[in-house]
């Protein structure tokens, strides 16, 4: 693996670097939002009835309560 | 020298067609907005998450803290100069490891629990043994030639790192060296996430970009643009799919990987302070952002409102995390505590 430093680049060796980069990045396959959106909100919903810090919790099962203490009356 | 700048016109004028191809294509699927979907799904309401416990131990400054994977154990490092390991459960530290330099800026957990990392201003990645009967310096990974910003262990043997010199790097733990460099952010780098199946990981920098890379060919897959100022924060949304990042504009985003774009962005007039950190309940639909003006404010990620704030830090939010079981929220302060919420 090559071992660039980066303070060597020059002004010219990053924009090859950057045109290099924009060359990959056009051919990428894009997918539409509208199927992309549907999908994550049906991920949260699967996984929100289990979302203690949506639904909340009960004291007794609550691992990061204040334990002992005592109480005098 | 008229050589040179016609050269630099012909690259800059390449960049700049090749960027609009790459807009039009992303507007080409760009088909709807998130609020058409989500205005189907139940709001979440207020969230009133209640203060647990305060950690209090530290002399200054928080900077970083990680959960351990056991969802109970944690570690956070502050400019007193020491990485303490604390019981959340109990409230007890468990260990103190001290520093060699006071300089720290980001701490790790490693999945085994048996290693953390830490580093700072002085750009070494120093891994440490806390299984040892007192902590034990392992490795000191020395390369990067700018400060090391966050780290994260991908096993006991492998760790990323991300620097100011602009670079992430993989290291090897048994060697001490350099697998894989990866170069292609033109400002510090801030922060990084790993995906869950580790092949992948997402850097936020100074360049105002998020970037996508592989983890084993050091190759950039995918450049995210949008935000106007540095990323501080960054987060893989649960499903693997998208990738949530605050910035010092003052909001967060969330891009989708699979439309290479920004689909949601959460922002407030009324909120003038940079985000420093950031992470999402177990489901993905609470975001927790850790802000300058001292509170973490609580954003409903498909909905793009704020729907709470975790207020009671005196100095700015430097560090958030949500454990693997999802059961409470992490955070750190400028104040040197770290409050637990749920």
């Amino acid at each position: 693996m090559p071992v660039i430093n980066v303070e060597d680049l020059t002004d010219k060796d990053k924009a090859v670097m950057e045109v290099n980069q924009l060359k990959l990045e056009v051919k990428l396959e894009r997918w539409l939002v509208s199927s992309l959106h549907c999908e994550i909100k049906d991920y949260i919903q699967a996984g929100v009835e289990e979302d203690t810090l949506v639904k909340g919790i009960s004291e007794e099962k609550n691992p990061f309560k204040e334990k002992g203490g005592c109480v005098i009356c | 020298m008229a050589a040179e700048k016609a050269e630099m016109d012909a690259l800059k004028k390449e960049c700049d067609a090749l960027r609009t191809q790459i807009e039009a294509a992303r507007k080409a699927v760009n088909d709807s907005s998130m609020s058409a979907a989500s205005g189907g799904a139940t709001a979440v309401g207020r969230v009133q998450l209640k203060l647990r416990k305060t950690l209090k131990g530290h002399l200054a400054k928080i900077y970083a803290m990680h959960w351990s994977a056991d969802s109970r154990q944690m570690v956070s490092a502050s400019q007193d100069g020491k990485l303490l390991v604390w019981d959340t459960f109990t409230g007890n530290k468990l260990v103190a490891v001290p520093l060699k330099s006071a300089w720290v800026m980001s701490v790790a957990f490693a999945p085994s629990g048996n290693l953390v990392a830490s580093g700072g201003l002085d750009n070494i990645c120093t891994v440490y043994n806390i299984k040892a009967a007192s902590p034990k310096t392992l490795r000191e990974l020395d390369a990067h030639t700018g400060y090391l910003s966050c780290c994260r262990f991908l096993s006991d043997t492998e760790i990323l790192t991300a620097s100011g010199d602009t670079t992430c790097c993989l290291w090897d733990l048994e060697t001490g060296k350099q697998k894989v460099i990866f170069t292609n952010h033109i400002g510090d780098c801030m922060s990084l996430a790993l995906s869950s199946d580790m092949n992948t990981f997402i850097s936020g920098a100074c360049d105002s970009l998020a970037k996508l890379w592989d983890v084993r060919e050091g190759a950039c897959k995918q450049t995210f643009s949008g935000h106007t100022s540095d990323i501080n924060a960054i987060s893989f949304f649960p499903s693997g799919n998208a990738v949530i990042t605050g910035s010092d504009d003052c909001t967060c985003k969330m891009y989708d990987l699979r439309a290479d774009q920004e689909v949601i962005g959460y922002q407030d007039t009324n909120l003038n302070a940079g985000v420093t950190s950031l992470a999402l309940s177990s489901s993905g639909r609470l975001i927790f952002a850790g802000y300058d003006d001292f509170n973490c404010h609580i954003w409903d990620s498909l909905k793009g409102e704020k729907v709470g704030v975790l207020s009671g830090h005196d100095n700015r939010v430097s560090c958030t995390g949500v454990p693997a079981d999802g059961m409470g929220v992490c955070t750190g302060s400028w104040d040197s505590f770290l409050k637990l919420w749920n």
